[in-house]
Order: structure tokens, then C-alpha cells, then sequence
């Protein structure tokens, strides 16, 4: 019955004179999540509105699943199509839309017409009354209130005219490629694709750097992020993903260093790393996704003591969130599942069994400085093998 | 090089076992129950596995059914026979140590009314007679025992198992899980008074998706999967005939010159072992002499976490197991292994290695040195 869906954008529409870039940006990647969707689509931009159009045969709650993918998108409204050729075959359709959405429901509705095609004979109010007059003669048990309905019925005078009434919840946030490229320490819990998902629902590409450490993890373990990777690429598009064995580091670290301290000085390695991916490729600022005090190494303490190796701004955007509503968007974007999978995580073998909770950046440096010997070799070893696998 | 010393996960398929198969799928393709020429070909296939099983177990062709495995043996026998004798009682009897395909099948026949008893194992993981007899009631229906334990390679004294049972309660059914031992032992069903036998075809060089259960014809049992009444109504489904041909195969492959296969088996072993006693921190699980199986040793390594060294054999191209593959994807502590009461802390730390015919003496030596080089940088990095 639907032919086009009408689709609804918030915090573009306030964006002053750079308004087309999100738009253009929008539609783009709206192409993209509609590319792999059964059907041919044409988005045409007019008159500050957006519309997808299927062209023939297309799967509709694939298409919906699609756009709820897209960043940017409020609202996602299914249309349907009729021909402009007289207010009585108009009528007759919109009687037909209200019976085959709502039935005869007790309901109140309104109708709300807008006179796009200015040589249409009729004024929109008159299209307003004339029209709600036939609903109410159809459905005895509708009713009309102007100011609270529980349906608005649109109804779009154009070459054509479209009538819609539904607007289906989109992702909300930003268009991606509006805020340029971070870089995500992806890791094959929980938190860290969830983490990449929020900064990228405000606009900003995702490129991803994964720590390995055969064997203290398994293949099967990079398998998972890479997995996760594919999931999250769903929404955030596609991602470069920086595969680094970080063995040799973590044991050189291991045999230099405090072991209560090893946690806080290896993951401080992981940030500098990352950085300095992020830096070579254009990414503008790391994201993790820490959280205050849900471990030893992210105490406030601890938070500091890793970001004090970071001169790139670092987005944590779960830091205050609670694990409950972590794994709640986790399963919203079907991460959690993969993430639950018990493979070995790089860390287990290399945490101490009491580590420290509120680290003195001082002292860590200080501990550092047992490194200096050959870390920057190493880490640049570890930079000069690093895998990258593309994930779309 | 690559050195697969992972047999009883799976084998590599023969040659000779693919090159039927694809025959199969690709030339004698019909459908057995067909009417036609092309169901009477693929049948063929049928009568000959039937044929071969039949007299390579001493047994009836018509006490030949096939299955998609081990597990669907198991649950079969398992089942199939519970629900068919539980007027004679409801009491079944098993180890401790089985393979999950008999221990969570014995745990649904658990919820649905019947009593189990698990028997325990000695530090060898041998069952006791002795608790068998005092287990043994007028109300027990049914005895499982596997034939060769899949994590350790203990072997079960399944004659004596047998006659105790009998002795008892001539009506008493046998089951014995011989998934780890059929294709390396010579087994004959009813001379050694067993009821019903599991056999799969992946563990001896056959395809995936195989197997055979054995049911002496006096055995009441019921179907657990139903359909068109295929196999006289036991197993309904189209028999699988590429991997019934494939499974035929393999095992007629296995039996020729076993003693000589076998004797290789056992001198690799004791070679092995010799190797890993001399290493430092290691312990072998379960009897090291050849009244265990020819193809498991367990080692336990101290001060090392068993999928680090599984990774780090890995990283040198061998393949081995931790504890038993099939648990492997979720590390829940091998009941087989605290059952003959290994410690603790070398629960985490066990490895399975398991030979084929195929593996040569020098891969042996390879694993061997490998680990001797691998142990110390391990054991460097513990956790503290």
C-alpha cells in the first residue's frame, strides 16, 4: 500500500546556512543503508524535506529496519501515493486509507492539508473540512478534535498527492560524515560497541583499534571483534579496524613493571597506540568505553592516570551510564549477544590480582621509566605489523 | 609444520571415504526409498554398510541402524529404550565420566521421572564393580557405560560390567558409548553381552553427520524421531546415504591390519609420555600402560592455563584439545577430570593430545620440543 516513506529530521533543520551539508550527508547515508535492501529507491530533497520513493516491488519492513539505521532520522513516515484527479477520487482514497489503517476505531483525528501546488482549486482549509466531513459520514465512531488527535492525517497537495498518518520512530542524532573521524578502542566486551554506536549517532565516522595478544587470546577472540566490529558497522558504516599484537609490549611490561600497576601502564600503552593511529589516519579524537568504577582501572584515579598519556580529546560517552543501561542498548543494537561469548580476554592473564585503585600518576611515570630501554621499539613494532581489516 | 594431534574432537577424512561419498551425491543420488532404478542404487549403498557393520560386530543386519552421529546414537539408545521398559521399572545406571551426549541425556530422563544413579570412577577414572553390584536393583531398567573415556582414555571393564549386570537381571539392557573405541578395538556386541552400541563415523577418518547404533533385536525400543518410517520406523528420515557409504568406509578402512595400527598407536604413546615425564610440572591423567586407550593422554601443567598453551601450540601448528572439544566453547570445569580427582588448580591447566594412525613418530618429537621450549616462557607469565 505504501509506495514512499516521508522521512523527519530534528537537529539539521536548526542548523543554519550549513544545513545542506547535513542534508546531503544525510542522504547518503541513507543510500547506503537502503543499498542492501530489496527494491530500487530514489531520495530526492525538496522543499526542506527528504523522500524516499520505491520504484516497484519493495520489502517494507526491511526498508523501515533500514532507515532506523540511518543517524539523523526522527521520524519515518510511510506514504501512500494517489494521483491528483478531482476532490472525489481523492476523497475516496483517503476514505480508503482511514479504513485500512484504523478500521472503524473510536478515534479522533484531524485532517491537515498542505497546498504545495498552488494551482490546486480547492484551499487547504476547504480540503480540511470537505475531507473530515467524509471520514466522519465513513466512520461513525471517529470523531474530530483539532487540538489533541489521535491521528493526524496529512494529506500533501503536489503534482501528486501523498497522504500519510504514521510516523515510526527513527535513531535520532547526526548524519555521519558531519563530525569528521574518531578512533574506538574496541575490546570484545560490553561497553566498547555500545561506546562506538553513541559517538557515531552524532555524526562522527568510527575507524577501531583492537589489542591482540596470542596466545594469551585466541583467534576465536579476534573473530568476536571483528563480529562486533560488522555489528556495529551496521549503523556507523564501514570501519577500519587495527588489528596490534600487543604481546611482546604486554610481557615486556610485565617483567619491567609493578604487577599491581601493570593494568593502569598497559592500557596507557593502548592509548598511545591508539593515538597515534588516530593521528596517521585523520581520526580527530579516541573513544572507550569506560565507565567510573565498574573495574580497578576505571576508578577516577585510574581515568586519569590513562588519560594523562592522551593529547587527543578522549570520548567516553558511557562514563556515567550503569551496566544495565549499557547492556540495554547493547541488545537494542544486538552487540550484546556476541559480546557475552566467554573467549579470552586479553587482559586475565596479565592483571594482577590486587591492582591498584587510585594510581599516582607520578609514580606510574616513574614506573614507566623502567621501559625506556626498548618500549619505543616495540611499540613502533607493533605499529609497523599492525593487520587492518575492512569492515563493512 | 602442522601437526593435528586432535583425533578424538574429529579426523580428517580419508581419501578413499570422500571419493565414495562424492560418488554418491554426485552419481547414486537417489532416494533409497525410491521405486525406481536411481533408489534402487542408493539403497545398494545402504545394504552393503549394513552388511559390512553386521558382520564386522558380529551382529544380525537387522540390528544395524544409522544415525547422524553419537550424540543421536546416545540419545537414542538412551531414550528410546527408557521409555519403552519403564513399566519394568525406572531406575538407570551410568558413570560419572560419561560424554555429555549420555550424562545430559540421563538428566531430561531425570526430569522426567526416572532415577539415576552415577557411578564413580577410581583416580584412573575406572568404574568400580563393586558399586555397580550394590547399584544394581530390580527396578534398573537400563545401564550406559562408555567403552573408552574421551577426555582420559580410560577403558572400562566392559565384560565384567556386562556379566555383573546380566547376573543380576538377565532383562537388565547394556548400553555402551563406544565412540572412542570402535575403529581401535575389536568389538563384538554380543559375546560381551551388550544390548545396544554407539559408534560414530567422524572420529574414525568418516564424514560429520554419521553413525551407527546397534540394537540386539530382543531390545524393546522406541522411536524418538518420526516421519516416514524409514529403518522399520526406528529412524524416519531419508537415510543419509552419502555419509551411511562414507561412515562404511572409513571403519572397513580401520579394521584392515589393525593390530599393526594399533601396535604404532601404543609405541607413539609410550613415546610421548616418556617425553612429557620428563618435563618439568606435568602429570599424566589416567593409566600410561596399554590397558588405556592407544590414541588419549591427558596432561595436566602446572603453573600454565590450558587454552594459553593450547594458542601458544597453535602459534607452531599443533592442534590439540583443552580438556574435551566438545565443552570447549564454553570453559566449564571437565567433570571427567575432577571425578578421578585431579587438583584444582591443574583443572584449568589439563590438555588432551590424541594420535590417529597417521601421526608419525616425528610430530611427536616436534610437539614434544615444542613444549619443552614453550613451558618455561609460560610459566614466566602467571598471573601473581
Amino acid at each position: 500500500m505504501f509506495q514512499a516513506f516521508l522521512i523527519k529530521y530534528g537537529e539539521i533543520g536548526v542548523k543554519g546556512k550549513n544545513r545542506y551539508v547535513f542534508e546531503d550527508a544525510l542522504v547518503t547515508r541513507m543510500k547506503q543503508v537502503l543499498y542492501h535492501v530489496d527494491g530500487t529507491f530514489q531520495i530526492s530533497k525538496e522543499q526542506g524535506r527528504i523522500y524516499v520513493e520505491a520504484e516497484g516491488a519493495f520489502d517494507y519492513d526491511e526498508t523501515v529496519a533500514a532507515l532506523q539505521r540511518a543517524f539523523g532520522i526522527v521520524g519515518i513516515c510511510p506514504v501512500v501515493i494517489v494521483e491528483n484527479d478531482g476532490f472525489e477520487n481523492l476523497a475516496a482514497r483517503v476514505v480508503d486509507y482511514m479504513r485500512n489503517m484504523y478500521g472503524d476505531q473510536k478515534k479522533t483525528f484531524k485532517v491537515m492539508t498542505r497546498r504545495a501546488n498552488k494551482s490546486y482549486p480547492m484551499e487547504s482549509m476547504e480540503v480540511n473540512a470537505a475531507l473530515g466531513e467524509r471520514i466522519l459520514d465513513a466512520f461513525p465512531n471517529m470523531s474530530v478534535d483539532v487540538h489533541h488527535p489521535d491521528i493526524m492525517l496529512h494529506v500533501e497537495l503536489r503534482t501528486k498527492i501523498n497522504i500519510y498518518s504514521e510516523v515510526i520512530p527513527g535513531p535520532g542524532g547526526m548524519p555521519l560524515g558531519t563530525n569528521g573521524r574518531s578512533m574506538l578502542l574496541l575490546s570484545g566486551g560490553i561497553d566498547s560497541p555500545v561506546a562506538g554506536y553513541m559517538v557515531a549517532k552524532r555524526g562522527v565516522y568510527i575507524d577501531a583499534t583492537y589489542f591482540h595478544a596470542p596466545p594469551y587470546t585466541s583467534e576465536r577472540a579476534k573473530q568476536k571483534v571483528v563480529d562486533l566490529a560488522k555489528k556495529v558497522a551496521r549503523y556507523t558504516g564501514p570501519i577500519k579496524l587495527h588489528v596490534i599484537n600487543f604481546t611482546d609490549i604486554q610481557m615486556y611490561i610485565y617483567d619491567q613493571c609493578p604487577h599491581e600497576e601493570l593494568t593502569i601502564i598497559m592500557r596507557r600503552y593502548m592509548m598511545r597506540i591508539a593515538q597515534k593511529i588516530a593521528e596517521d589516519t585523520g581520526c580527530l579524537a579516541l573513544i572507550t568505553g569506560e565507565s567510573i568504577g565498574q573495574v580497578a582501572s576505571q576508578t577516577v584515579a585510574s581515568l586519569a592516570a590513562t588519560n594523562d598519556v592522551c593529547h587527543l580529546p578522549v570520548f567516553r560517552p558511557l562514563i556515567a551510564f550503569d551496566k544495565e543501561d549499557i547492556v540495554t542498548i547493547a541488545k537494542k543494537i544486538d552487540t550484546y549477544e556476541t559480546s557475552i561469548l566467554p573467549y579470552e580476554d586479553c587482559c586475565t592473564t596479565f592483571v594482577a590480582k590486587h591492582p591498584v585503585t587510585r594510581p599516582r600518576i607520578d609514580l606510574i611515570r616513574r614506573s614507566e621509566r623502567a621501559l625506556e630501554e626498548k618500549i619505543e621499539e616495540m611499540v613502533a613494532e607493533a605499529l609497523a605489523t599492525e593487520e587492518i581489516i575492512e569492515i563493512r | 609444520m602442522q601437526v593435528y594431534l586432535d583425533n578424538s574432537a574429529t579426523t580428517r577424512c580419508m581419501e578413499r571415504v570422500t571419493d565414495k561419498m562424492i560418488r554418491v551425491m554426485r552419481e547414486d543420488y537417489g532416494n533409497p526409498s525410491s521405486l525406481h532404478t536411481k533408489g534402487v542404487e542408493a539403497e545398494q549403498y545402504i545394504k552393503e554398510a549394513k552388511e559390512f557393520f553386521a558382520k564386522n560386530l558380529k551382529v544380525n543386519e537387522k540390528e544395524i541402524y544409522f544415525t547422524s552421529g553419537g550424540t543421536e546414537s546416545n540419545n537414542m539408545a538412551i531414550i528410546g529404550t527408557a521409555l519403552a521398559n519403564q513399566r519394568a521399572g525406572k531406575h538407570l545406571i551410568t558413570s560419572s565420566v560419561e560424554h555429555a551426549s549420555v550424562a545430559n541425556t540421563m538428566k531430561y530422563l531425570e526430569e522426567q521421572g526416572f532415577t539415576v544413579t552415577y557411578l564413580p570412577v577410581d583416580t584412573d577414572g575406572i568404574v568400580s564393580v563393586q558399586d555397580l553390584k550394590e547399584a544394581l536393583t530390580d527396578e534398573t531398567i537400563f545401564v550406559s557405560i562408555m567403552y573408552v573415556n574421551n577426555e582420559i582414555g580410560a577403558v572400562q571393564p566392559i565384560d565384567e560390567i556386562a556379566k555383573i549386570i546380566k547376573e543380576q537381571n538377565p532383562k537388565t539392557l547394556f548400553h555402551v558409548d563406544a565412540i572412542q573405541a570402535y575403529g581401535k578395538y575389536e568389538i563384538y556386541p554380543k559375546k560381551e553381552k551388550i544390548d545396544l552400541l554407539s559408534i560414530s563415523g567422524h572420529k574414525i577418518h568418516g564424514p560429520k553427520g554419521s553413525g551407527v547404533l546397534y540394537v540386539n533385536e530382543k531390545v524393546k525400543i522406541r522411536p524418538i524421531v518420526f516421519g516416514g518410517d524409514q529403518q522399520k520406523g526406528l529412524r524416519s528420515g531419508t537415510e543419509n546415504v552419502p555419509g551411511i557409504a562414507g561412515i562404511a568406509e572409513a571403519a572397513k578402512a580401520c579394521y584392515e591390519n589393525l593390530n599393526e595400527k594399533i601396535e604404532h598407536l601404543y609405541t607413539l604413546k609410550a613415546h610421548f609420555i616418556e617425553g612429557i615425564q620428563k618435563l618439568e610440572g606435568t602429570r599424566i591423567n589416567g593409566r600410561t600402560d596399554r590397558d588405556s586407550a592407544p590414541h588419549i593422554v591427558s596432561v595436566s601443567f602446572r603453573d600454565v592455563r590450558s587454552e594459553v598453551l593450547l594458542h601458544a601450540l597453535e602459534e607452531k601448528g599443533i592442534y590439540v584439545s583443552a580438556g574435551s572439544a566438545c565443552s570447549s566453547n564454553k570453559p566449564a570445569v571437565s567433570r571427567t577430570l575432577k571425578s578421578i580427582g585431579v587438583e584444582k588448580e591443574l583443572l584449568g591447566s589439563t590438555l588432551r593430545f590424541s594420535f590417529c594412525f597417521e601421526t608419525t613418530e616425528e610430530e611427536i618429537d616436534y610437539c614434544l620440543q615444542k613444549l619443552r621450549t614453550l613451558l618455561p616462557v609460560l610459566r614466566r607469565y602467571v598471573r601473581r
